[in-house]
């Protein structure tokens, strides 16, 4: 196998983990992490295909990885708000019991 | 060469797959600490230092401060530990899910004639990315910065905002 098709199948796992954590469990801070863990399987394709793509020198794998990054934490950091402000509301983070919009 | 991603591939799925299946969210949350450091070590072997080091600040050290701040900020002891009666089935379900994306994925990669020239490895100095984000990509940053301050901004209202007080400052 090539390097390339190593890469892929990595990236591939780990979206697979991140979809089946992010399906599976019922708390609301791990279900986050498992939609990091899809970014993050997302940007080790970005670098893959620059490493091994036709044009490296281009740079264009890596400034998309640094956008992406900056994109995934902010969305981190507005999903672990929104989960304090469930549980203030409901003093609780399971997403079965967060049935309500309005607290 | 191959041998040192086989490990770190290794490394970054078996990190992953027993951060997301441990009940315990403290262990969970330093595991997945080194599965980043996985991918940071996976962006190092691909040449891409700027990547690996970005990811090692962001995620290691950002991210994973605010995770464990937010689990610690809402732990409800023990009785919360309750395994609830469809848990396994969403298991179940959520293993046939991603394993039935994950046949579709593989055998996608499979089947794609891909380049299979060992590619001498690229070297993108920190000033050629400085001058991409600064020339051609210009917009993108600024866009970027909007976007985290905005998301800064939503962070600070949403978790700040206190009940007794909200009802006044709060439509």
């Amino acid at each position: 196998m090539s390097p390339l098709q190593i890469c892929l199948l990595l990236s591939s796992g780990l979206f697979c983990v991140g979809l089946a954590g992010a399906l599976s469990r019922s708390n609301s801070i791990l279900v986050l992490l498992g939609v990091e863990l899809m970014l993050n399987a997302a940007n080790l394709n970005f670098i893959a295909f620059w490493r091994f793509g036709p044009a490296p020198e281009a740079a264009t794998g890596i400034v998309f990885v640094i956008f992406s990054i900056a994109v995934a934490a902010a969305e981190a950091a507005v999903g672990l708000a929104l989960v304090i402000a469930i549980y203030r509301h409901q003093k609780n983070i399971r997403l079965q019991e967060a049935t309500r919009l309005k607290g | 060469m191959n041998f040192l991603l086989v490990i770190i591939a290794l490394l970054i799925l078996a990190s992953a797959a027993v951060a997301m299946s441990l009940r315990n969210l403290i262990h969970s949350a330093l595991l997945l600490v080194g599965n980043w450091i996985g991918v940071a070590a996976f962006y190092l072997w691909a040449g891409a230092e700027f990547v690996a080091f970005a990811q090692v600040l962001i995620y290691v050290g950002a991210v994973s401060m605010v995770v464990l701040f937010a689990m610690l900020l809402t732990r409800r002891g023990r009785a919360d530990a309750a395994i609830s009666p469809d848990a396994a089935r969403r298991a179940v379900s959520a293993l046939a899910v991603s394993g039935a994306v994950a046949a579709v994925l593989v055998f996608a990669v499979k089947h794609t004639p891909l380049p299979a020239i060992p590619a001498p490895a690229p070297s993108v100095t920190v000033r050629q990315l400085g001058e991409q984000l600064m020339g051609p990509q210009a917009a993108a940053l600024v866009l970027v910065g909007v976007i985290l301050t905005v998301a800064l901004l939503g962070a600070v209202i949403l978790a700040a905002t206190d009940r007794n007080s909200s009802e006044d400052d709060v439509p």
